[in-house]
C-alpha cells in the first residue's frame, strides 16, 4: 500500500516496510550515508545519513517511513553535523587522498566534497595500523577503514564466507579477517566475492592494478557523489 | 597450557552449555578462568564445536575488557579507578604494586606471572580502594595490603589460598526501610500474587496465561499486574520508565510459535559510584528472585535471566546456591507454589567489563553471546527482546519493590514517597563522607538531608546518578531525590571543598571514551575527541576555543548518537563549566591562544625509556603544565 511523508517540503511516496532513506532514493533524493548499501540490511552506525522526522534526529537508514512525517535532510544544522562527522572519519583513520588509489572513486572523499568540507579540523590520530598484503589477488590497507561493515555484511550475507568481522571496542574497534594468523591470504576470499567490491574507501583493493583511471575521468570526476546511481556505489 | 589441555577445558566448558553459540560469552569467561587468557586453540576448538565462524569468536572475545585473546599473567591485577578510588589514593598503591612486583603498569611482567592495569569503577566505592584480581573483588586496600599481595603474588600462592579476609565485601547498610527492611519470608510474594485471582477457575486461567500470556483481565497474573501498575513503580535503573507499562506491552505481545516470553534482571551496575544492587544482591537475593518470578507470573514469561556485572564475580556461586534452593521450595521450576503451567526458571549470566551492556538492548545482545552492541529501536525488547521473543528487562531494585508490591498491593507502595515518585530509593553514598554506604529512603528526601546524614561537612558538590547524571552545587542542595526533580540510579558521589572539579570531570570523560562501544561514529571518536580536550587543559593548554569545541561536541553527541551512552557523554564537562569554572579557567594560560603542542611533554617517552627524570632530562618552558 502507498502513503507519502515530507522530505524538505517534497512530498515522497512509499510503501509498506520502506525505511526513508529507501523511499528518498527511489524517489530521486539523495542523502548522505556510508555505512548504507541498497544490497544490504541496514546498519545505522556510521550516523552520516541521519536526518530531523518530527523535530528528532534519527538515522534515515534504519528508521521505517510512515505516512505524513515530516522530515528534514538538507538543512544547514544537519549538513553541519554530517559535516563534522565525516571530519571524524578523517581523523580517525589515516586518509592520505593524494596518494590513495581509491581516490575520485572513494564515497568518504566524494561525501566531503558533497558537504563542503575544507579541512579536517580535528586533531589527527594517526593510530598505527599495519597493511595485509598477503593475499595474492588482493590488499588490505586498513589505514582507510571507517567501521561501515559493508565487506562483513557482503562476506556473510552474499557470499556466505564470513571472512571480515569487527573486533575490539570503541576507538579501538577494527576489522578483522577470518584466519588464526589473521592473514587475508589464509581465508577463502577471492577478487569474485561480493564483499571485494563493496569497500567505499580504499581498503579492499585489487593488487596491480592502481591509478588505472585518469584523473577527470573517475567516478565523482564526472559527477558529484548525489547524483550518481545508488547501485553502482563501491564500485 | 598444551593444546589438548586446553581442548579439553573448552569440550567441558562446552557441553556445560550445551553447545549453544548464545552461551559465548559465559563460554569464553569460563575458558578463561581455567586457561588464564583465552588462547588461539581454544578459539580453533570453539569455532569446531560451536559452528560459528573464528570472527564472530575473536569479534565478541575482542569487545569485553576481562576476556584476554593475549597472555596477562597467571595474576591479572586491576585497580578500580573510580574518582573515589582515586581520592582514596589508588594511583600511589597502583604505583607501589608495581614497583615491589617490577611491572610496568599495563603490561605484563617478564616471567609472564603477573599484570596490573586498571579498570572502571568496581562499585566499592564506600570500601575503596578497590581492585580486582583474576576478576575476584578486593576492597579496602592500604600500602600493608599491596605489601602483601605482592608478596602472595611473588611466591605464586593460588588465589583460593589468600587471606579470605582480603574478599570480604561490606554491605554498610546505614540506612534500611521497605526493602532492605523487608518483612519478607522466600514464596510469600508468589502466594499473595496468585491469592489476588478471583476465586472461579483459578488454576485454569493461571495455567493460559502462564503458557499463553493472554491480555490481562484473567485472575491472578491480570490482578498482579495491575497491582504494579496502581503502585505507579518505575523503574529503577535510572530511566523511569513505569514498570507496569512495560510489562503489559510485553504482556500482550504476540508469541510467534516455539517463542517464549522472558524476564531479565539487569544486574550490570556499571554507572561509577553506584553499588546498591551489590547489596541487594548480597543481602536480599531472595526478594529479587521473587520479583522475577511475580513478573514472569504476571506476563506469563518460563524464562529468565540475571544479568550480573563480571566485577560481581564473587557473588555468582551465592547467588546460584541461592537459586538452587528456591527449586528445591518449588519457588522456581515447574508447577511453581502447586500451580499447574507455571514454569519459571533462572539462569546468571555474568559480563566481562563492558559497561554499555547495562543499555537493555546492549545487554539482550550480551545475553545471546554477541558484542554488546546497542541495537536499533524500534523494535524494542517487549516486542523483540532476547532471541526476538518478548523480553522484559528491570533493574534489580525494580525488581525487589515488584516483590514487596505483589505482597503487600499497589496501594500501600504508592503511599510512600512523593506523588509522581512512588516507594524509596536506595542510594549508593561515597566519597568525602563519615559514612558511606547504603541508603533507603522514600523518594523525596534532599540532597541536603543525605548530606546530614552520612556525616558530609564542607561539601562543593555532589555527582547524582553518576557521570551521565547531574553535577549538584551547593545552592542546589535542597533540591530532592525524585523523578520530577532528580531522578537517579543509585549514585551519590559526594566532593568536598578541596576536590578539584575538573579532574572529577576529566575522570569520567576517560570513563566514557574508555566504555564507548564504538559501534556510531559520533560517540566512537567524539568521546575520545573530548578526551584529548580535556587532557589538552590538564596539561595547561587549555583555551576559551576549546569551550567552543566542547559544546559544538556535545551537541553533536546529543543529536547524532546512537545510544545514551553518547548522549551523556559530555554531561559532566558542561556541568562543572557552568557551575565550577573557576577549575577550569586556572588552567587557561593564555587567553587568546595557546598551542596543544608541548615540546617537553613529548620527550616523556624518551625518559621514560632511559629511566631518566632529573632536571636534565627536562626542557625548560615558560609556563609548567602539570604532568
Amino acid at each position: 500500500m502507498s502513503h507519502t511523508f515530507t522530505l524538505d517540503g517534497k512530498v515522497v511516496p512509499f510503501v509498506d516496510g520502506q525505511t526513508i532513506i529507501q523511499a528518498a532514493s527511489a524517489a530521486g533524493v539523495f542523502i548522505p550515508h556510508l555505512c548504507y548499501h541498497p544490497e544490504f540490511k541496514p546498519h545505522g552506525s556510521c550516523k552520516l545519513c541521519t536526518v530531523k522526522v518530527n523535530g528528532r534526529h534519527t538515522a534515515s537508514c534504519t528508521m521505517r517511513a510512515a505516512p505524513g512525517m515530516v522530515v528534514e535532510s538538507e538543512t544547514e544544522e544537519i549538513n553541519a553535523e554530517r559535516r563534522a562527522l565525516t571530519q571524524m572519519l578523517f581523523v580517525e583513520g589515516n586518509h592520505f587522498c593524494p596518494s590513495c588509489e581509491k581516490s575520485g572513486n572513494c564515497q568518504l572523499q566524494a561525501t566531503a566534497y558533497h558537504l563542503g568540507m575544507m579541512s579536517a579540523h580535528y586533531d589527527h590520530f594517526f593510530p598505527n595500523r599495519a597493511v595485509d598484503a598477503s593475499h595474492p589477488e588482493a590488499l588490505l590497507d586498513f589505514n582507510r577503514c571507517i567501521l561501515c561493515s559493508l565487506c562483513v555484511r557482503a562476506s556473510r550475507d552474499v557470499d556466505g564466507k564470513n571472512v571480515f568481522g569487527l573486533s575490539g571496542r570503541g576507538i579501538k574497534t577494527h576489522l578483522i579477517v577470518n584466519a588464526k594468523s589473521g592473514q587475508l591470504a589464509d581465508t577463502d576470499f577471492t577478487l569474485a566475492d561480493k564483499a571485494a567490491q563493496v569497500c567505499p574507501v580504499g581498503v579492499i583493493l585489487k593488487k596491480r592494478q592502481g591509478f588505472a583511471v585518469p584523473i577527470g575521468e573517475r567516478k565523482y570526476d564526472k559527477a558529484p557523489i548525489s547524483e550518481t546511481a545508488e547501485t553502482t556505489e563501491g564500485r | 597450557m598444551h593444546a589438548e589441555a586446553v581442548a579439553g577445558v573448552v569440550d567441558r566448558v562446552i557441553n556445560r552449555y550445551r553447545r549453544d553459540p548464545t552461551c559465548m560469552l559465559q563460554i569464553l569467561r569460563e575458558v578463561q578462568e581455567a586457561c588464564d587468557w583465552v588462547p588461539p586453540e581454544a578459539i580453533d576448538r570453539m569455532q569446531a564445536m560451536l559452528g560459528v565462524p573464528r570472527t564472530k569468536i575473536e569479534g565478541v572475545a575482542g569487545f569485553y575488557s576481562f576476556i584476554y585473546t593475549e597472555p596477562r599473567g597467571k595474576y591479572r591485577v586491576l585497580f578500580s579507578d573510580n574518582i573515589t578510588d582515586r581520592m582514596q589514593g589508588n594511583r600511589a598503591l597502583m604505583e607501589r604494586l608495581c614497583g615491589n612486583l617490577w611491572v610496568e603498569r599495563g603490561k605484563v611482567s617478564e616471567d609472564g606471572l603477573v599484570s596490573v592495569g586498571k579498570t572502571a569503577c568496581t562499585g566499592l566505592c564506600d570500601q575503596g580502594p578497590g581492585m580486582l584480581v583474576n576478576n575476584y573483588a578486593i576492597a579496602g586496600l592500604s600500602a600493608e595490603r599491596i605489601d602483601e599481595i605482592a608478596e602472595l603474588i611473588r611466591g605464586k600462592v593460588p588465589l583460593a589460598e589468600w587471606p579470605p579476609a582480603y574478599f570480604r565485601i561490606e554491605d554498610n547498610i546505614r540506612r534500611a526501610d521497605i526493602l532492605l527492611n523487608a518483612d519478607f519470608k522466600p514464596g510469600e510474594a508468589l502466594l499473595a500474587a496468585r491469592a489476588r485471582a478471583p476465586s472461579d477457575g483459578l488454576n485454569a486461567s493461571n495455567m493460559r496465561s502462564w503458557r499463553e500470556g493472554l491480555p490481562s483481565g484473567i485472575g491472578g497474573p491480570g490482578a498482579t499486574l495491575d497491582e504494579i501498575k496502581r503502585s505507579g513503580l518505575r523503574g529503577r535503573g535510572g530511566a523511569g520508565f513505569t514498570t507496569g507499562l512495560k510489562w503489559e506491552a510485553c504482556r500482550n505481545a504476540q508469541l510467534k510459535a516455539g517463542h517464549q516470553r522472558i524476564v531479565v534482571c539487569n544486574a550490570d551496575e556499571g554507572e561509577p559510584g553506584t553499588f546498591k544492587d551489590r547489596v541487594l544482591l548480597s543481602k536480599c537475593p531472595d526478594l529479587v528472585f521473587e520479583g522475577m518470578t511475580v513478573a514472569a507470573y504476571a506476563i506469563g514469561a518460563t524464562r529468565g535471566f540475571v544479568y550480573l556485572r563480571g566485577e560481581y564475580r564473587y557473588l555468582l556461586d551465592h547467588l546460584n546456591a541461592v537459586l538452587a534452593n528456591r527449586r528445591r521450595q518449588n519457588l522456581l521450576g515447574k508447577d511453581i507454589c502447586g500451580l499447574p503451567g507455571a514454569d519459571f526458571d533462572i539462569e546468571i549470566h555474568v559480563g566481562a567489563g563492558a559497561y554499555v551492556c547495562g543499555e537493555e538492548s546492549a545487554l539482550i545482545e550480551s545475553l545471546e553471546g554477541k558484542r554488546g552492541t546497542p541495537r536499533n529501536r524500534p523494535p524494542f525488547p517487549v516486542t523483540n527482546g532476547y532471541l526476538d521473543q518478548p523480553t522484559i528487562v528491570n533493574n534489580v531494585e525494580t525488581f525487589a519493590a515488584a516483590a514487596m508490591i505483589a505482597l503487600k498491593g499497589g496501594e500501600w507502595y504508592a503511599g510512600i514517597g512523593t506523588k509522581q515518585s512512588a516507594g524509596t530509593k536506595i542510594i549508593s553514598v561515597s566519597g568525602d563522607c563519615e559514612r558511606p554506604g547504603i541508603y533507603e529512603y522514600p523518594f523525596g528526601v534532599s540532597i541536603r538531608q543525605v548530606l546530614e546524614d552520612c556525616g558530609a561537612t564542607d561539601t562543593q558538590a555532589v555527582q547524582v546518578s553518576g557521570p551521565s547524571g547531574i553535577c549538584v552545587a551547593e545552592d542546589e542542595f535542597d533540591r530532592i531525590i525524585a523523578f520530577e526533580d532528580i531522578p537517579t540510579a543509585g549514585a551519590f558521589t559526594i566532593f568536598n571543598k578541596s576536590r578539584d572539579m575538573f579532574e572529577v570531570a576529566r575522570n569520567y570523560v576517560h570513563f566514557f571514551q574508555h566504555e564507548s562501544c564504538g559501534f556510531c561514529t559520533p560517540c566512537r571518536v567524539g568521546t575520545s575527541l573530548l578526551k584529548n580536550l580535556m587532557d589538552k587543559l590538564h596539561y595547561g593548554s587549555g583555551s576559551p576555543y576549546d569551550f567552543a569545541e566542547i559544546e559544538k561536541l556535545n551537541q553533536l553527541l546529543q543529536s547524532m548518537s546512537h545510544c545514551g551512552l553518547g548522549h551523556t557523554a559530555c554531561n559532566p564537562v558542561l556541568d562543572t563549566i557552568a557551575k565550577f569554572r573557576p577549575a577550569y579557567d586556572k588552567r587557561m594560560m593564555q587567553q587568546d591562544f595557546t598551542p596543544a603542542f608541548d615540546l617537553d611533554r613529548e620527550l616523556s617517552a624518551a625518559r621514560q625509556m632511559t629511566g631518566r627524570d632529573d632536571a636534565g632530562a627536562h626542557l625548560a618552558t615558560e609556563h609548567g603544565g602539570q604532568s
